[in-house]
């Protein structure tokens, strides 16, 4: 499992199609990738386990998501102001 | 670019607009071959001495008159909608650009492998070298490779605005806090220009768009150059 992520990883050009955001607005994948890989990197860290997996939803988080809103969230995390739940 | 007393399109760069070109030129012809014998019905009839008194039941010509123009708009209705699905399809680009609108720039963000991120402003018509074209050049051009498909974001950080390229046949309004997904494929090598389209305040006319297609080894030679610039 962990092999096939680290393939995946090595072999990552951009975010690729995803089904549940198949129209214009992106926005929602952007948001989803953000929030799925910060969720994650939570959970097994709480496991104690290794959090590679977790990297597929940084990389498409950086495809998709404009620099800004990445650097206000990251704030916003650090301020406990965050939006989403984590 | 555009040209003066331009009338058509501009020479198309991308597969869609080449559709979209041949698509107008077929509905055009149609119009204007209604509108000719439109023109040709009312002159014959203002210039006759005959009239008609029998002005009662006229089946046939009522029959042909509904379904030859039914018939027409199907003609229209079935490559439109070829191309419209044909846009729609899914593609896999290759490389994800983020075109942020700002008053008065863009900026562009390549950030699948690592942060690149640039502004482009339009050059000032008093700095342009000779050859250079007025209103339309930009200090940092978005480079993308040649035939590959490509996934353009458009979003804005302030107002409205909106990111076109004509010969690349894509208009994507940018809007603050929406992410607009537009994709292309530049079939061929070479510089295509493209100006805000919405309203977005004092200087609207003045923030242009340059992508400048190349082959990939110049696009991977250029984002290294930028990386290092920044």
């Amino acid at each position: 499992m962990a092999e096939d992520i680290q393939q995946k990883l090595e072999k990552y050009r951009t975010a690729p199609f995803d089904a549940r955001f198949p129209n214009q607005n992106q926005t929602r994948n952007c948001w989803q990738n953000y929030l799925d890989y910060h969720r994650c990197q939570k959970a097994l860290d709480a496991k104690g386990v290794d959090t590679a997996p977790c990297d597929w939803y940084k990389s498409v988080y950086k495809s998709l998501c404009p620099l800004s809103w990445i650097e206000k969230w990251d704030t916003q995390r650090e301020d406990g102001t965050f939006p989403g739940k984590i | 670019m555009a040209h003066p007393t331009q009338l058509g399109f501009q020479d198309a760069a991308s597969p869609v607009m080449e559709e979209l070109l041949h698509f107008h030129d077929h509905a055009l012809m149609i119009v204007l071959l209604i509108s000719t014998l439109v023109l040709y019905i009312i002159t014959a009839m203002v210039s006759t001495k005959l009239t008609n008194k029998y002005i009662l039941d006229s089946q046939e010509i009522e029959i042909v008159w509904t379904i030859l123009p039914a018939v027409i708009l199907v003609l229209i209705a079935l490559p439109s909608l070829r191309i419209l699905y044909l846009m729609d399809e899914i593609n896999d680009p290759h490389l994800t650009i983020k075109a942020m609108g700002h008053q008065w720039y863009w900026s562009y963000e390549y950030t699948d492998y690592e942060n690149l991120g640039f502004d482009s402003y339009m050059i000032p018509t008093q700095d342009l070298t000779p050859g250079q074209f007025r209103l339309l050049e930009t200090d940092h051009r978005m480079v993308v490779p040649m035939e590959s498909p490509v996934r353009v974001l458009v979003s804005a950080e302030d107002v409205l605005h909106s990111w076109a390229v004509p010969s690349l046949g894509v208009k994507m309004d940018a809007v603050p806090g929406r992410l607009n997904q537009t994709a292309f494929i530049a079939s061929r090598p070479g510089v295509f220009y493209g100006q805000c389209s919405e309203i977005c305040g004092a200087n609207h006319s003045f923030m242009p768009i340059v992508v400048e297609a190349v082959p990939l080894e110049h696009f991977e030679n250029w984002s290294s150059l930028m990386l290092e610039d920044a």
